[in-house]
């Protein structure tokens, strides 16, 4: 069946419009001739709000969401996004106010920002936040970055290594390298520590620091974190932490007390403000005393009067963004954090881990676990099915799309063969669980039985596997009338 | 147990018991013990209704265009958002999705970032644009290493004076670890001829704003040609709304163009989430930072959307990577497609036009006013105004009449005296610019 869904610019007709401005009233001045376009905007299309409404509803279908189906995949804690959140970030004083208004006319949305800073220093154990960065990567950029001033700012210019584990979330290493470092690797042990030889073997006086998950990505707890942070800081160097996991450990450990310098939060994961199909996030920032005089500003403090007010940290590596970071974010955090309090922000890590665990006991006697042990908010496991010839863990990710359910993280972490990634998070009920559970033990009987569904997978998706080789080969990248007439062609054949 | 939990107490002791456990503490035995369960000193929860009271009361602190009305811009706009945007930002499809990562069942996403490339490039008449950066100065960042990386063995980007002093802020933080010069904006007045005559054969990158900051048009035509023949890449970072109008990055053949993407349907929301655009020439598509949206078929033939090119990417190509770029403004992106379909051609020009004609009305009756002048030349929505006391003050005065009064340029171009840089857009109306020209004479 063809389930084509046209191109906006496929709907356009010439003279249509979709928006009702107000009529000029003022009087006309002249246009500058030399300054304007000269092409009258030819090739942008014509539609109207019926028809506009109508197209981004039906395309919008061809989508899986959280709100559709369970979204076990791991590393992105997919969890529920309250509509509460919604509502808030879209009050007049926080969706309208201008970022540069004066502060007189700002102090509810800096109230918020500076308790915002507040709640994550407390829930992480760090004396200070920056909401600046705008996502987890720019967070790891604002950290080294901080990292790399703190080492200048003491006469130590030449620690240029970052250790990065093998298990590594991919924005590590090249976070290191934007920031002019080199990245030394540093091996996993076998029960999925940090190889503690390896990690000694590897400090040394050109240390900037460590770049740790911590539960790790292979969705352990690092057993040996303070030995390995005091290693790290004997040897100089200071410890990152990448708080992609800190869904784990609410409640349950503040990475300021496990020896971290600095950490970012993905207040997009852990915070849940929604992913919005990959964007926009939150990586804000939190770090020791030692290094909050090198925080990207601005942050938010109270001056004498009690008055909100925004101030640049007296070293600091500088703005890495416009305004104050992605605020209607820091209000959906904030809503979540006062929603939940303590005790509810430990639930939440607790039952995280519970629904981890029970996926991993009810699932690795047909998928092997990576590392045999209790994990934290997600589990590794191998899609090496005893018994199935040529199977491979991307045919089981894309069968699990034909059982209604998206597809857990895979081949990641990339120390592990045929990785599947799951993390349930907390707001998953046990029956869906149960259900997920039960479509992955059919999955591992038709890997032996009828491999050939598996292969064929998924059949009940908007379109099947497609030829990633032909779209870079053969690269369009933005409406081609002829590319486009090319492959419906193709296809009609 | 919180209301966004799922599982039962008695679900909780079945579950625990398949584990092998006794109890929830057990599960985080790898805890280090003295460290394990810390006490959290967090305000109480509190229930919908009273966190949304609390909300509305902080939300009610700040000056709004529900209340006032504004004449800041500066680089974020009060522009029009039609209803019907957020509305599709809304549907649980959408923003509840993860990024497209699994294409059969992200088509919606991956067919609206398609369509995101698609418009953005009529828009802009460039080749290619990527599904978003963060913001306009990121944007500008990243152009900046990109062009390190096209143009081998140059150390030197050269910023016009005319860039948003904010985004050549985030432009230093980015470089701050590289061994990279940027220069071409320490002297106040300095013009693009003046930034042209500093491209040299170290230099990789000439970044230009137009409408430049203080809101002149230039016209850009020639420049390009200039920074190619000594080598160089040239950026432009333009305006969305005056591409309805004036001359695109396209047509004045820049090798990237940039823009801060929030006045295409996001609102103000106190600086942020916004949208960095980021085009450039089909020819440095493997250069770029980001994810991009191409079309391929499935295994039917059917015609489908997929991300492309990944090879560039930081989960693939780790410290090889050309930026660390991951989560982007997807949502943001989706609004600005919204946008950009519902106002269409027509609907472009006309938001232009009115940003124009207002703009220049306003300016007409504060240069008459006494004491205040307006600087001379071409301008779009955004124009400086010379006052007669310190902004500061006028400013103070404006609050109390409701109104959000222009950025006082006293700390970026202390040069210019008393100044103020007023933006104008479709939605002050006469008579709000009225009530602001009357309320000038009074102050």
């Amino acid at each position: 069946m063809d389930t084509y869904e046209p191109h906006l610019y496929e709907l356009s007709a010439p003279g249509k419009h979709g928006a009702n401005l107000p009529v000029l009233d003022v009087p006309e001045t002249p246009l500058p001739e030399a300054l304007l376009r000269q092409d009258d905007m030819n090739d942008f299309p014509s539609l109207t709000e019926p028809e506009v409404i109508r197209h981004y509803t039906r395309i919008s279908q061809r989508n899986y969401a959280i709100d559709t189906g369970f979204y076990p995949l791991g590393s992105c804690t997919m969890k529920y996004n309250p509509r509460l959140h919604e509502e808030a970030a879209r009050l007049p004083g926080f969706a309208t106010a201008h970022p540069l208004q004066d502060a007189s006319l700002s102090q509810g949305a800096l109230q918020l920002m500076y308790e915002l800073q507040e709640y994550l220093g407390e829930i992480s154990g760090f004396d200070a936040v920056s909401l600046q960065p705008a996502a987890g990567a720019q967070g790891e950029f604002a950290g080294i970055l901080t990292f790399r001033a703190y080492h200048l700012d003491r006469n130590d210019p030449q620690r240029v290594e970052v250790l990065v584990p093998d298990a590594a979330h991919g924005t590590n290493p090249a976070t290191a390298a934007m920031a002019g470092f080199k990245v030394v690797e540093v091996k996993s042990d076998a029960r999925g520590n940090v190889d503690l030889d390896d990690l000694k073997a590897k400090l040394s006086p050109r240390t900037v620091g460590m770049m740790l998950t911590n539960p790790n990505t292979l969705g352990l707890f690092e057993e040996h974190i303070v030995e390995v942070a005091r290693l790290v800081h004997e040897a100089g160097g200071l410890m990152y932490g990448d708080g992609a996991n800190f869904n784990a450990i609410l409640g349950i450990a503040r990475p300021g007390e496990l020896g971290f310098d600095f950490m970012h939060y993905n207040l997009h994961k852990t915070f849940t403000t929604p992913h919005g199909g990959g964007g926009p996030g939150s990586g804000a920032v939190g770090c020791t005393a030692a290094l909050t005089p090198f925080l990207p500003g601005p942050r938010v403090r109270r001056d004498t009067s009690g008055a909100y007010e925004l101030f640049i940290p007296e070293k600091s590596i500088g703005r890495l963004k416009t305004f104050h970071g992605n605020f209607g974010m820091l209000v959906r955090a904030w809503t979540y954090i006062r929603s939940l309090g303590a005790a509810g922000l430990r639930e939440v890590s607790e039952i995280a881990v519970l629904n981890a665990n029970y996926a991993r006991v009810m699932l690795k006697d047909l998928y092997p676990q990576a590392i045999d042990r209790i994990c934290m908010h997600e589990t590794v496991l191998k899609g090496q099915i005893a018994g199935a010839q040529g199977v491979r863990t991307l045919d089981i990710a894309k069968r699990l799309i034909d059982y209604g359910f998206h597809p857990p993280t895979v081949y990641f972490p990339l120390i592990v063969p045929e990785a599947l990634m799951i993390e349930p998070t907390e707001t998953e009920s046990k029956r869906t669980l149960d259900a997920f559970i039960e479509a992955m033990r059919q999955i591992a009987r038709e890997a032996v039985e009828t491999p050939d569904l598996l292969h064929q997978a998924p059949t009940k998706a908007p379109v099947r596997r497609l030829d990633e080789v032909r779209a870079a080969r053969q690269p369009v990248l933005r409406y081609d009338a002829e590319a486009f007439a090319r492959i419906r062609e193709e296809a009609s054949q | 147990m919180s209301h966004y939990i799922s599982i039962t107490e008695a679900e909780r002791a079945a579950m625990l018991a398949a584990i092998g456990v006794n109890s929830l503490e057990d599960l985080f035995a790898d805890v280090p013990e003295e460290r394990r369960f810390p006490r959290l000193d967090l305000p109480a929860p509190l229930s919908e209704p009273e966190l949304m009271r609390e909300l509305r009361a902080l939300s009610d602190m700040n000056a709004s265009t529900h209340g006032h009305s504004i004449f800041l811009g500066a680089g974020a706009y009060n522009h029009f958002v039609p209803a019907a945007v957020d509305q599709i930002l809304r549907r649980g499809e959408y923003y509840t999705a993860y990024t497209p990562y699994q294409p059969e069942i992200s088509q919606g996403t991956l067919q609206a970032i398609f369509e995101y490339q698609s418009l953005i490039c009529s828009l802009t008449g460039m080749e290619i644009a990527n599904a978003s950066h963060y913001d306009g100065g990121t944007a500008i960042a990243e152009a900046a290493i990109m062009a390190l990386n096209v143009v081998r063995n140059r150390r030197k980007i050269v910023v016009a004076r005319g860039v948003n002093p904010q985004y050549r802020a985030v432009l230093r933080t980015y470089l701050q670890a590289l061994d990279v010069r940027i220069t071409g904006d320490e002297t106040p007045d300095a013009t693009i001829e003046d930034a042209l005559s500093l491209v040299d054969a170290q230099t990789a990158l000439l970044i230009v704003q137009n409408p430049d900051f203080l809101g002149r048009l230039h016209d850009l035509r020639g420049l390009a040609a200039q920074v190619q023949a000594r080598g160089a890449l040239l950026c432009v970072h333009f305006d969305p709304i005056a591409l309805g109008l004036f001359q695109t990055p396209g047509e004045v053949g820049a090798d990237i163009a940039t823009a801060e993407g929030q006045s295409l349907g996001i609102g103000l929301n106190y600086g942020g989430p916004y949208l960095g655009i980021f085009t450039t020439r089909q020819k440095y598509v493997h250069k770029i930072a980001g994810r991009i949206v191409g079309v391929t078929r499935d295994v039917d033939g059917r015609l489908a959307y997929v991300l492309t090119l990944r090879a560039r990417e930081q989960d693939i190509r780790r410290e090889r990577a050309t930026s660390n770029i991951c989560t982007n403004q997807g949502l943001m992106a989706l609004a600005a497609t919204v946008y950009m379909s519902l106002l269409g051609r027509q609907g472009m020009r006309q938001v232009a036009e009115l940003c124009y004609h207002r703009a220049h009305y306003a300016a007409a009756q504060i240069a008459a006013l006494p004491g205040y002048s307006v600087e001379s030349g071409p301008f779009f929505k955004e124009f400086v105004v010379r006052c007669p006391r310190p902004v500061a003050e006028i400013n103070a005065a404006l609050r109390e009449r409701r109104i959000v009064g222009g950025y006082d340029l006293s700390q970026d171009e202390p040069h210019l005296g008393h100044a103020m840089l007023l933006a104008v857009t479709e939605m002050n109306s006469k008579a709000e610019i009225d009530r602001l020209v009357a309320a000038l004479r009074e102050v």
